[in-house]
């Protein structure tokens, strides 16, 4: 198909209705039919809408994988990273320009397993980052190899046994690493993941959603799901919510029951307020609070060096 | 007495150590986020940014890693920030891969490395050249980078806000390849007076704003700038991309997002090379160093002379883009290049493929752990004289 086919003018029936925030010119996307991630980006694009945050101030990083696309989708100022480093790169943004709303959008086993590490460091600071984590249970766009997240006993590529190692609980995980908010959610629920999302873009600190998503193209053709469809049967069926439920119970197993719901929402103060703090009470008036980026409006060029 | 008010630039003589010269003059060239994680030998410049940066503005934080430091350092950049990493061989090689994303995204940061002796753990504590190569081809794909390598901590002073000045024309990561003795030495450092310190703003994109393609490039090649937050709503990717920062996977579009990566360095290699020449007419051994073994080369050289042999010196500061054409004209005209440097023939292999058989070339290698002994380079420059 002609991208330009799918350029409808707006308030007609052609028009996707949240096409000023997607880069249409960019459709068709590279994601499989009843994927779970188009429902996110809708939920991600209504959340911030509602949030009524500026948009020029959300900025979005990804990884790499599936979910890692999803920054080349949608219209905001958006980085494509390394595998696995989407959550230092944000780090860097939010630190060196306080007054963006950095959201992080990637994957299981981007932000989990090669980025793991990050992970809880921006849990542990209170880093004021928001991070949707699309779980699918494997790595899709390589072809569906195991993942840390990979419930035991299904079929992967590189588990064609079955997978035997024990996958990580992320909510239990993040929430047990400082997370001030965290939340899990399927692709079935669009309302609560689009509240959730919104709650997290507004939250004060690290907020965490994770969004478990049918990956119909390998996950579950390769373990007999059946279609996308079947997936959101699954969910709807056994889905269980549990608003603030401990996160230790949150277990995911091969075709159980998935908890899901809001686990933690907290006040604590942030990476950014902590340091403050502690300036000030250390440092006094000789503190020189973050003097913020640099402007492109203003000819500093010597001055930099001085201000 | 009337004294100016003290701006973050220490203007005047101080008695600094070389990785503390580093740090003030990454404070004189603008740099106000640096991200880091403690590595002998070159913690010292991120301690000193820690305790400098709240009293002037500045703001440090120390990431979980490597990986994580350089990967802050390409977002603060985009967020607007002159930004800056510091580390030393096993921390460099696990930066690679973010350096290669902030070449393919032309992300301008300077990434200091204060070497010491490898390979892996090795050397902590004592000196080393041996990440040279590295520098240059460190991450995978093909690309162009530029290096500098001071010899004394007045040159890690200037040569910082040189790094500074250059990533951001260049829109290049910029390595600053120390070493552990010139990181650790203590010497007189003057800096000037802040208004007197040449810092190059950053290329700043000033369009309509929505009219901004982010690798549109300018004559030079190198695209102007934005900063995340101003809506522009830009994509930036690691992929090979477009030069509205789509990414297109096809053999055209990786002709062209890769040759201009290459290009603006490889075509501004005159403007880039830097190198200091001396008593170079009429020699007939040239040495040729730089960092910690142009020092020690000097010594060497004064004794060679004393004997009546004419003996040139060439000093590289620029080390990558190498400074080819330099090399080549002196090979037409010396017998001998003598390069002494602590590795076992790294930047030698660029000499020589740059001399081209036209002369003799003749390397002095040290394993790591110290300095060469100048009587070994003098040898070699005996030896070569003949």
């Amino acid at each position: 198909m002609n991208p330009n086919q799918l350029l409808g003018k707006r308030g007609t029936a052609d028009a996707h209705p949240m096409e000023d925030f997607l880069r249409m010119d960019r459709m068709p996307h590279i994601w499989c039919s009843t994927c779970g991630l188009g429902t996110c980006l809708t939920a991600f694009i209504a959340a911030a809408q509602e949030s009524a945050i500026p948009r020029e101030d959300i900025v979005v990083v990804s990884g790499i994988g599936c979910t890692g696309r999803a920054a080349g989708y949608l219209k905001y100022d958006s980085f494509h990273t390394t595998h696995g480093r989407a959550i230092p790169y944000a780090t860097g943004l939010k630190v060196a320009n306080p007054r963006l709303k950095v959201c992080i959008i990637s994957g299981d086993g981007d932000l989990v397993s090669i980025g793991g590490n990050h992970l809880i460091h921006a849990a542990r600071r209170n880093m004021d980052l928001t991070v949707i984590c699309v779980n699918n249970f494997n790595y899709a766009m390589t072809g569906g190899q195991a993942a840390p997240t990979t419930p035991q006993t299904a079929i992967a590529t590189t588990t064609p046994y079955g997978a035997f190692e024990r996958p990580f609980n992320i909510p239990f995980l993040v929430d047990s690493c400082g997370a001030t908010y965290v939340a899990r959610w399927t692709a079935l629920h669009v309302r609560q993941l689009t509240i959730a999302i919104k709650e997290a873009l507004l939250h004060r600190g690290f907020s965490f959603i994770e969004v478990i998503s049918p990956c119909p193209t390998v996950y579950a053709r390769r373990n007999r799901l059946g279609t996308g469809l079947d997936l959101m049967k699954f969910y709807h069926d056994h889905s269980i919510t549990k608003n603030f439920a401990s996160t230790r119970e949150c277990d995911i197993k091969f075709q159980q029951d998935i908890v899901v719901g809001k686990f933690v929402q907290r006040e604590e103060p942030t990476y950014l307020d902590a340091m403050d703090a502690q300036m000030k009470k250390t440092l006094g008036a000789k503190f020189v609070p973050y003097v913020g980026p640099m402007d492109p409006n203003s000819e500093r060029t010597k001055s930099d060096a001085r201000t | 007495m009337n004294q100016r008010p003290r701006g973050p630039v220490l203007t005047g003589a101080h008695y600094l150590d070389g990785d503390h010269a580093c740090a003030e003059g990454a404070i004189a060239a603008g740099c106000r986020f640096i991200a880091g994680y403690p590595i002998t030998p070159s913690t010292e410049v991120a301690e000193r940014l820690a305790e400098r940066f709240p009293r002037i503005g500045g703001t440090f934080i120390q990431m979980e890693d490597e990986l994580a430091s350089i990967a802050a350092v390409l977002g603060a950049a985009w967020g607007g920030a002159r930004a800056m990493t510091v580390t030393s061989g096993p921390g460099f090689s696990l930066m690679m891969e973010n350096i290669g994303l902030g070449v393919m995204t032309e992300t301008p940061c300077v990434v200091v490395n204060v070497q010491r002796g490898g390979p892996s753990t090795g050397l902590p504590t004592l000196t080393g050249q041996q990440d040279m190569m590295q520098a240059r081809w460190g991450s995978h794909g093909d690309y162009e980078i530029i290096a500098l390598s001071p010899s004394s901590p007045q040159e890690c002073f200037d040569l910082t806000v040189t790094c500074f000045n250059l990533s951001e024309k260049y829109r290049v990561p910029v390595m600053f390849m120390m070493d552990e003795c010139v990181g650790h030495m203590t010497e007189k450092v003057v800096i000037p007076e802040a208004d007197t310190i040449d810092v190059w703003p950053r290329r700043w994109y000033r369009g309509p704003r929505d009219k901004y393609l982010p690798y549109a490039p300018d004559k030079d090649g190198v695209p102007p700038m934005i900063r995340a937050g101003d809506d522009h709503r830009v994509h930036i990717t690691g992929l090979t991309h477009d030069a509205r920062g789509y990414p297109i996977i096809n053999a055209e579009c990786q002709q062209i997002c890769v040759s201009r990566l290459t290009d603006k360095i490889r075509d501004n290699a005159d403007d880039l090379v830097m190198v200091k020449e001396e008593q170079l007419r009429g020699a007939d051994v040239v040495v040729v160093a730089y960092g910690i073994s142009a020092r020690v080369a000097t010594k060497a050289i004064t004794d060679a002379r004393k004997k009546g042999i004419k003996v040139g010196f060439l000093r590289l500061i620029t080390v990558w883009p190498f400074p080819e054409k330099k090399i080549r004209d002196l090979a037409g005209k010396v017998g001998c290049l003598v390069m002494p440097e602590i590795n076992l023939g790294q930047m030698y292999r660029e000499v020589e493929r740059a001399a081209a058989g036209k002369c003799r070339t003749m390397l002095v290698p040290h394993c790591g752990g110290w300095v060469h002994d100048p009587e070994d380079i003098l040898k070699a420059i005996i030896e070569g004289a003949k």
